[in-house]
């Protein structure tokens, strides 16, 4: 573990994505905290008003302070898109990984599936989905839930399948281990790897995704400040006030880049030899 | 080889009843009589029991399944409630713009993308080569509907270059229109192209092949341009179609916002005036329009590399 923290930290895109996480951390627990701004209170006096020292990132048009929102709205979507990866990849990691042990008719079933899933572009289904199931935010987590394992479910078995092969496996085996025992002691942690640098890729992809589902009024409600829906309502003041879709946009490619170089310092860390 | 394409054919059959199934339980799940929630609060009981018959709703379900999969195979894949035309007709009409599309931004992905890779493979290791990895990389940090929107501001309302939405007649000035909306898609596909590139050139520059075509004289400029990138670029063209889905559904959330009148916009606005029916007569479409390009694309692969095997 010691030699896993101090590998990451050689990596520089993964300490920036790290350090840029964090500072999404802090903006999100300190706002509240040191903001004068109310994220929902509304002044007519100071409608539209570009960034300055004292509005930060500007006001909207109903005069609240943006930055306050953009805060607020971390809280929304990090959350959604934390959860849409995590629990997803927690289930395509014991697809993949039953599919692969056990081989046979449970592979054949279980890739099938996996194959059928695959076979829908990602934003097609989930659109589907929510678009059968009504737009909510209990039906955006139902959406990813059943959409997002599909990748990890792939990549966790190939890698299994490739470890079953090793000796120490077979060792394993020949000592008369049980196969749940192999499976989580032996094969999980090795076969995870390359699910975690996906995950982080997954995750880039997964905040854009609620937010453009949000924004087409299919994710979470207003006045809900959810970035997506922070960027609709800025819509018909894109020419006088571009402040109010820039920012909800920066803070989104923001957390997307934190993310992708937290992807990269795990897949350098992860697969030494640097491919 | 023809016992590889015949097997490969074969393997779609499971996925495509697959399709079907998942299309249909789509349907299934929906909390509520679908008739209801399609027809909404103001319409009569007879009229939700019109749509009911219509949809084959009072059959038991195989029988709903089946009459699912006659719509799919007589190429209708039913009836929209909305427009009140056939689901087909409604693809048809808007497929164009979404094939076109597609095109288009990968055209401009792969002219984004080739000198980088290039580039990245003659460098390989070196500070250029993870400089510009990392930048595509970031660059699908960008949200596609957010960065839409940066252009639109930027490129149409300040500046004036192109319009901000919308298609045109002709070919000339659909490329102008849809310059935008196809940049948006073509930067992410770029990342994913440049990476592909990356590898496989660098896989070419090692072949035997290679050593080959320098003995006999060639220069270094030939030996690139007639072997090394011209391998390199079939590989990459397949790596596309593999991922055809991921590069379709990216067009998927731009078009709405460029009121580009594509698939994307139909399934956006189906979901929106719930018309089910062409909710998932757009999704089965979607999916086995996937499967097929996937499959023709293997085996088209097949048939140029022949050092590929079918699975």
């Amino acid at each position: 573990m010691k030699s896993f923290t101090s590998r990451y930290m050689r990596s520089y895109a993964g300490v920036a994505g790290l350090f840029m996480l964090l500072v999404v951390a802090a903006v999100v627990v300190l706002t509240p905290l040191l903001s004068p701004w109310d994220p929902f209170a509304i002044d007519f006096g100071a409608t539209t008003l570009p960034p300055s020292r004292l509005h930060w990132f500007g006001t909207d048009n109903f005069g609240r302070d943006i930055f306050s929102r953009v805060a607020a709205g971390a809280v929304i979507d990090l959350r959604l898109a934390l959860v849409c990866v995590f629990v997803p990849m927690t289930m395509g990691i014991a697809v993949g990984l039953v599919a692969g042990f056990y081989g046979g008719w449970v592979d054949t079933l279980l890739m099938r599936i996996t194959d059928v899933v695959w076979a829908f572009p990602f934003y097609v289904l989930v659109l589907a989905i929510v678009g059968v199931l009504g737009p909510s935010e209990g039906n955006l987590y139902i959406a990813f839930f059943l959409v997002n394992w599909v990748g990890y479910a792939r990549i966790v078995r190939g890698e299994v399948l490739l470890i079953s092969r090793l000796e120490y496996i077979e060792a394993a085996r020949l000592l008369r281990f049980g196969g749940p025992w192999i499976m989580a002691r032996h094969i999980l942690p090795n076969a995870v790897s390359p699910a975690l640098v996906y995950a982080m890729s997954d995750a880039v992809l997964t905040v854009q995704a609620v937010a453009a589902l949000s924004f087409f009024g299919l994710g979470v409600q207003p006045p809900a400040p959810e970035w997506g829906l922070l960027i609709v309502d800025s819509i018909d003041y894109m020419r006088q006030a571009p402040w109010m879709t820039l920012f909800p946009g920066l803070a989104l490619a923001f957390s997307g880049v934190a993310f992708a170089l937290v992807g990269e310092g795990l897949a350098q860390t992860l697969r030494p030899e640097g491919r | 080889m023809f016992q590889g394409i015949v097997n490969r054919i074969l393997m779609v059959i499971p996925v495509i009843f697959g399709v079907t199934i998942l299309s249909f339980l789509l349907l299934q799940v929906m909390p509520g009589d679908p008739a209801e929630m399609a027809m909404g609060t103001r319409a009569s009981p007879e009229e939700i029991e019109v749509i009911r018959v219509q949809w084959g709703l009072d059959q038991p379900l195989w029988q709903q399944y089946a009459l699912f999969v006659r719509d799919c195979l007589t190429g209708s894949f039913g009836t929209s409630l909305f427009h009140k035309l056939p689901v087909s007709q409604l693809i048809l009409e808007r497929l164009p713009y979404t094939l076109g599309l597609t095109l288009y931004s990968t055209v401009i992905a792969l002219i984004i993308a080739l000198p980088f890779a290039i580039v990245a493979a003659l460098s390989r290791g070196r500070a250029i080569d993870v400089a510009i990895r990392q930048v595509f990389v970031l660059m699908l940090a960008l949200p596609p509907f957010w960065l839409s929107f940066v252009f639109i501001i930027f490129f149409a309302l300040n500046l004036g270059l192109f319009p901000t939405g919308g298609v045109g007649n002709g070919f000339l000035e659909n490329i102008h229109r849809l310059f935008l909306p196809a940049l948006v898609v073509g930067l992410s596909t770029a990342a994913l192209i440049q990476q592909s590139l990356r590898g496989t050139l660098i896989e070419t520059m090692g072949a035997d092949f290679i050593d080959t075509a320098r003995a006999k004289g060639l220069t270094a400029t030939q030996v690139f341009r007639r072997h090394i990138l011209r391998n390199s670029l079939i590989s990459t063209i397949s790596v596309i179609g593999v991922r055809i889905s991921w590069v379709i559904g990216g067009t998927v959330v731009v078009e709405k916002i460029f009121s580009v009148p594509g698939l994307g916009s139909l399934l956006i606005d189906a979901i929106l005036t719930r018309d089910f029916p062409v909710i998932r007569g757009l999704t089965v479409f979607f999916a086995l329009l996937v499967v097929m390009v996937n499959l023709v694309t293997d085996i088209a692969y097949a048939m140029a590399d022949p050092r590929v095997r079918l699975r």
